[in-house]
């Protein structure tokens, strides 16, 4: 091979027949992977005709939003959101304090027993009890169709707990932390006032991992709740797009307000589909610029 | 320095840790190992009125029965298969992902991939499910509208057996592949570019650059997660699995979990069930070890 003098190495024809192969793949991928949410998105606000007639194949046809009207008067579906939302907020809450300050005592390897609480916590990464023994547990407290057993359960994730360690080790300068001790500030001091705030980036994926759990989450709604005015958003979801009931009984004769109705039905999937998510994609843009601090500390292994 | 101190003394020093760890400690115990101290009903006859302790050791006979029943090979089918299905499909495309987000030059390009495909992940299972359902539908699903056009009879995916596990994978792939890509890119993101540029003066080609210089550098961490998966060969998801069931695809898409759900929770068989969920995590645990000891052997990576 020749070596190239310039300080910049031009690419061989094959490297740039390889780059344009990859530009290409990718774009396939982005559009194929694009094309489901955007389908969505237009069937939602669509005349629900001609969803059902498949005339609907990318583009909206017949604005409409007749979907979102019917969503919103759906009670159980308010009251989903509503549940969800506050299982969501204090959820959160609660989980990032709890792992938080395990995570920093954990962080401590001069803690005495430091090794005994670490394998007693990871332990339950590879080991458990199982929906069964749980459930009994979980009864015999007298949780069962109590609402506060949707922030108590899941209260720490270990992985996460993992995550947030590695980044209070190797991020935060233990040199502030011994700074901050001879100053005379005791453990509760150095965790609030130093470690704290310079952990915002693992705190901001730590609330997007716990949020996505509380409100994507359907396991231990229908598992431990029972009454509806506790259920949670994706109970009704799947009421609604899985088990399909209707939405609203129909009492009418009229065959053609029926078909209308079950057209209606159809595009309300759609506008509830859209409702549901929404939430979510609108945090992530905000925790986004601290995915790469993040994530790459926290890596797999602690 | 300070020297060596009794155990007592160094606590005392430092209570406020276990203070900050309490709660954990505690939600665990609760939580995680008091339902492992319950998991000897496997070998009792649970009678909630008794209690766990006070019901009556019965040694192995839930897991004979269990063994010995007509549904075992079918729910180890199913589970087994779908797992490993799953696996041997979804594991490796979000390597080629990250190498190829990770080898195009365009900046606006990768940005909005990477954007689009971890979308999908912030999408709920129910409404994942809800929306192959949708897709699937024969009547007025998007998926035979194209069928259709192309000349097609519609086909009613969801109730056919044969394309149920494609069905599971596929959504799956589609949920997951761009959010699991980022470990691996920040895997790329720690290889030295100096290699890089040694090896292209060197006068290696692009595709030989990844081969010897990028793979090497995320294979640690696909082993890491490779293993980690291993641990979960009988754990295959509850929640999508029982979503996407229905009556006619039941015969392939009954997997351990579901059925301990239905026999155990819905129809009240404690310590059968819970028989069946050890007997569960046992192999989990047993698979996640062998494993972790063969990478341990063969490349020097492993989890503990």
């Amino acid at each position: 091979m020749k070596r190239n003098k310039k300080s910049q190495i031009k690419d061989s024809r094959n490297d740039r027949i390889f780059g344009f192969i990859v530009d290409f793949l990718l774009i396939i991928i982005g559009l194929v992977t694009l094309f489901p949410l955007i389908f969505v998105l237009s069937a939602s606000v669509s005349d629900p005709v001609m969803v059902n007639s498949g005339k609907v194949l990318l583009l909206p046809k017949g604005f409409n939003l007749d979907g979102y009207l019917a969503v919103f008067e759906n009670e159980w579906v308010l009251t989903g959101y509503r549940n969800s939302f506050i299982y969501t907020v204090v959820g959160t809450f609660l989980n990032v304090l709890v792992t938080f300050m395990a995570a920093y005592s954990l962080s401590r390897k001069d803690m005495y027993g430091h090794r005994l609480i670490t394998i007693y916590m990871v332990f339950t990464m590879w080991f458990g009890g199982g929906l069964i023994p749980t459930f009994i547990v979980v009864n015999k407290l007298g949780l069962v169709n109590r609402p506060v057993v949707m922030v108590i359960l899941g209260l720490i994730s270990i992985y996460n707990c993992i995550i947030c360690r590695s980044f209070i080790q190797t991020s935060i300068p233990y040199e502030l932390q011994e700074a901050a001790r001879i100053d005379g500030c005791n453990d509760f001091g150095i965790v609030w006032k130093i470690v704290f705030p310079l952990s915002k980036p693992v705190l901001a994926i730590l609330c997007l991992y716990y949020a996505l759990g509380h409100w994507n989450g359907y396991f231990n709604a229908l598992i431990y709740l029972d009454d509806r005015k506790y259920q949670t958003l994706q109970i009704f979801l799947r009421e609604i797009l899985i088990q399909n009931s209707r939405v609203k009984v129909d009492d009418s004769v009229d065959l053609e307000a029926m078909v209308r109705r079950a057209q209606m039905a159809q595009v309300m999937k759609y506008s509830l589909i859209v409702v549901a998510s929404v939430p979510m994609l609108i945090i992530y843009p905000f925790v986004q610029k601290f995915f790469v601090q993040g994530v790459m500390i926290g890596s797999i292994k602690g | 320095m300070t020297k060596r101190k009794s155990p007592l003394v160094r606590i005392k020093e430092s209570w406020r840790l276990y203070v900050l760890l309490l709660p954990a400690v505690l939600y665990l115990a609760i939580f995680h190992y008091a339902p492992i101290y319950g998991l000897q009903i496997a070998f009792k006859d649970f009678v909630p009125s008794l209690g766990i302790t006070g019901s009556k050791w019965v040694g192995l006979k839930h897991f004979k029965y269990f063994i010995s029943s007509p549904q075992f090979p079918i729910l180890m089918r199913n589970t087994l298969l779908l797992s490993v299905y799953s696996l041997i499909f979804t594991f490796p495309l979000p390597i080629i992902l990250a190498l190829m987000l990770n080898e195009t030059r365009s900046v606006v390009l990768k940005k909005t991939v990477q954007n689009i495909t971890y979308a999908p992940h912030f999408i709920s299972t129910v409404v994942l499910c809800g929306m192959v359902i949708i897709f699937l539908s024969p009547s007025s699903g998007v998926i035979n509208t194209f069928l259709k056009m192309l000349g097609h009879e519609p086909v009613d995916f969801m109730t056919k057996e044969q394309y149920w596990r494609s069905i599971y994978i596929i959504s799956g792939i589609w949920k997951n592949t761009g959010w699991s890509s980022i470990i691996y890119l920040a895997a790329l993101s720690g290889v030295d570019p100096q290699l890089y540029d040694a090896a292209h003066i060197d006068g290696a080609s692009r595709l030989q650059r990844i081969w010897h210089i990028n793979i090497p550098g995320i294979i640690p961490t696909a082993v890491l997660l490779f293993i980690m998966n291993c641990g979960q060969i009988m754990s295959v998801g509850f929640e999508k699995v029982y979503l996407l069931q229905n009556s006619l695809n039941l015969p392939v898409s009954e997997v351990i979990s579901t059925y301990v759900y239905k026999t155990g929770l819905l129809g009240a068989k404690f310590s059968y069930t819970s028989a069946i969920g050890l007997f569960n995590s046992v192999i989990n645990v047993t698979l996640l070890l062998i494993v972790n000891k063969i990478s341990s052997k063969v490349s020097d990576i492993m989890l503990f």
